[in-house]
């Protein structure tokens, strides 16, 4: 096999065809899967920047963002696994899952919280593992093996967390080992200029980074990229489809840990019943970021600008003084707008 | 890229080298359904082995045989002269033998340069080795070029490339990933006349590199226009195996057809028979 010795990498540079323009800027920047999201993100900004004034603030910005970043971590993970042509219906009950485990593996075993979480972690993993290896296995669509573990997971985070503490909450965890560390790591706030900015928002960027990095940067994005575009075509070419999709749902379970540890040190109690009706809020993150539903296309940092619409509208609705109960016909409404304005950038952009 | 062979060849009816693909009397049985029997071919290098055949003559199970996704039951395969049995398509890739199937195994949505390298990415030689893009870009280009493809832009996605221009990305890519045999498995069915042409220059190129082609097709017109080399399968046996020299157009249009079956239809549709 001639691989890499016949190539001649000296120059590193992209020979350009003399017959082609080079398309400029504004043309390649408008055929982006992420530009429908960010015009949308923008004209919200502005449009709750002027009708409700406490939006204003900066500490108002902090809370949005928080709120964009507990569903923008998760919609990361299932950002990666759509663009990967799967489905993760279970990945809300995942969340409450993972933070229950730790709290009540921790609590009843009298382990130090950390130990608790890495538990929780094995768990999730396995869960992830789980929902990967029998889509694989049975290839039956993802949407209906999630959808039983959804349930199944619900069914478990209720009937187990009553089973062991007698009640729908986790006891409180905040005098025990490992609580101060945990904190810090996952739910505590620091200062920028005066604006108490909770942690999780650097999290939320920095895995939004990493994906970025790894999907367009590495081996492993091209293969995501390949194994939702046309798995047997990268089965033929020597991709593991396998591995990388049982890998995207344990990257998912990964994030749903993650999540939910934020949730145990931040609320110290979990309600066992919480986490119903997330995963469409991961999913509309990630497809008002521009991730095709049938897979094979789609960025990270879309998935996080529609999670940052998602916070918005979430605080931008109380802040403006509305109804809250508008949120979800708003949320709604917005889906459906990104769903065709994506379409018709997509189609643009195939005709050029 | 291409070793040429240099042992010679006790009994071989066309040129002094060994071959690189042999097959002798090679069958293969699916249950008590017999697909193939006793096929007999020779690939050499710099050479196009056309292999023709209507609709369930075989040669898709002769294609699998060839390129290691089934095992044949009876008979020898020979690569470079010894007895071979692969395992898996990647024993095959691993001796040289590369297929482009119909479907191509491109991933539509993705850029081309993406799918020239799927599965097989260049990465930078530091940390952290992330993909060397404008490597892989400048690769595509060259290797494209370097058949007489030229594409405007390696970024568009592959799904947008015509039909013809798929086909010889898919085939570049086997090349380049060292091919010494390429299955070429009806490369032209689906494509136009302009763009059945564009396939046909590439594979007369691949052939002047000193590729082995084994080109899979139900059309005479198109064989014989780049083969050197024919076997004509029928109902899962060999009809005819001859050289270009031997058989002119016509008569290699009619073996296909069937002969007098097309005389008849000829007949039948009252027209005189050319």
């Amino acid at each position: 096999m001639t691989t890499q010795a016949d190539l001649d990498l000296a120059s590193h540079k992209v020979v350009h065809d003399e017959r082609v323009k080079e398309r400029n800027r504004m043309q390649r920047m408008l055929i982006r899967p992420e530009m429908g999201a960010l015009i949308g993100a923008i004209a919200i900004f502005i449009i709750f920047m002027i009708v409700a004034p406490p939006f204003r603030e900066a500490a108002s910005l902090a809370t949005v963002l928080y709120a964009s970043s507990t569903i923008g971590i998760m919609a990361c993970g299932v950002a990666l696994l759509m663009i990967g042509g799967e489905f993760d219906l279970s990945a809300g009950v995942a969340v409450t899952f993972s933070s229950l485990a730790a709290s009540m593996l921790a609590y009843n075993l009298h382990l130090s919280l950390w130990a608790g979480a890495g538990l929780a972690l094995v768990l999730a993993l396995a869960v992830g593992f789980f929902n990967g290896f029998l889509v694989m296995k049975t290839k039956i669509p993802s949407f209906l093996i999630t959808l039983s573990s959804f349930f199944m997971l619900a069914g478990i985070n209720l009937a187990v967390t009553k089973l062991v503490s007698g009640q729908v909450a986790t006891q409180s965890v905040n005098d025990m080992q490992g609580w101060a560390s945990g904190q810090w790591v996952f739910a505590h706030a620091f200062n920028v200029f005066g604006v108490q900015v909770k942690i999780t928002v650097l999290w939320w960027l920095l895995f939004t980074a990493v994906a970025t990095w790894v999907l367009f940067k590495t081996k492993i994005g091209n293969w995501i990229f390949a194994v939702g575009g046309d798995a047997d075509s990268a089965r033929a070419v020597g991709v593991p489809v396998t591995k990388v999709k049982i890998g995207l749902f344990m990257f998912v379970a990964f994030c749903a840990w993650f999540v939910g540890m934020h949730l145990l040190f931040n609320f110290n109690t979990v309600q066992s019943g919480q986490g119903i009706g997330n995963e469409f809020f991961y999913i509309i993150a990630a497809v008002v970021g521009g991730c095709l539903l049938t897979g094979g296309y789609g960025t990270a940092i879309g998935a996080a600008i529609g999670a940052f619409i998602f916070g918005m509208a979430n605080q931008g609705i109380v802040y403006a003084g509305w109804d809250p109960d508008w949120f979800k016909f708003f949320l709604g409404a917005m889906l459906l707008f990104a769903v065709i304005a994506n379409n018709a950038f997509r189609n643009y952009a195939a005709k050029r | 890229m291409t070793a040429t062979v240099e042992r010679p060849e006790h009994d071989a009816p066309s040129g002094g080298n060994v071959p690189l693909v042999e097959l002798k009397n090679v069958g293969k049985t699916y249950g008590n359904i017999t697909a193939l029997k006793d096929i007999c071919l020779r690939v050499h290098a710099g050479e196009v082995t056309g292999i023709l055949g209507d609709n369930g003559a075989g040669k898709s199970t002769l294609i699998k045989i060839i390129s290691g996704l089934h095992q044949q039951t009876e008979g020898d395969l020979l690569v470079d002269g010894e007895s071979t049995k692969f395992v898996s398509p990647g024993d095959a890739l691993g001796k040289g033998i590369a297929t482009v199937y119909q479907n191509l195994a491109v991933v539509p949505l993705m850029p081309v340069w993406r799918n020239f390298f799927l599965g097989q990415e260049l990465r930078k030689s530091s940390f952290p080795y992330s993909l060397d893009a404008n490597g892989m870009r400048a690769t595509t280009l060259t290797e494209l070029r370097k058949m007489g493809i030229e594409l405007p832009d390696v970024d568009a996605p592959i799904g947008s490339l015509s039909g013809g221009q798929r086909q010889c990305v898919a085939i570049a890519r086997a090349v380049f990933f060292g091919a010494r045999v390429l299955i070429l498995d009806e490369p032209t069915a689906a494509l136009g006349v302009k763009q059945s042409g564009v396939v046909l220059k590439y594979i007369t190129a691949a052939k002047e590199a000193g590729f082995g082609v084994v080109f899979i097709t139900h059309n005479p017109h198109h064989a014989y226009m780049v083969g050197d080399h024919f076997v004509l399968l029928n109902r899962g046996r060999q009809k005819l195996d001859c050289t270009y020299d031997e058989i002119s157009l016509e008569h290699l249009t009619q073996e296909m057809a069937g002969g007098d079956e097309l005389e008849a239809l000829n007949h039948e549709l009252g027209r005189k028979s050319a």
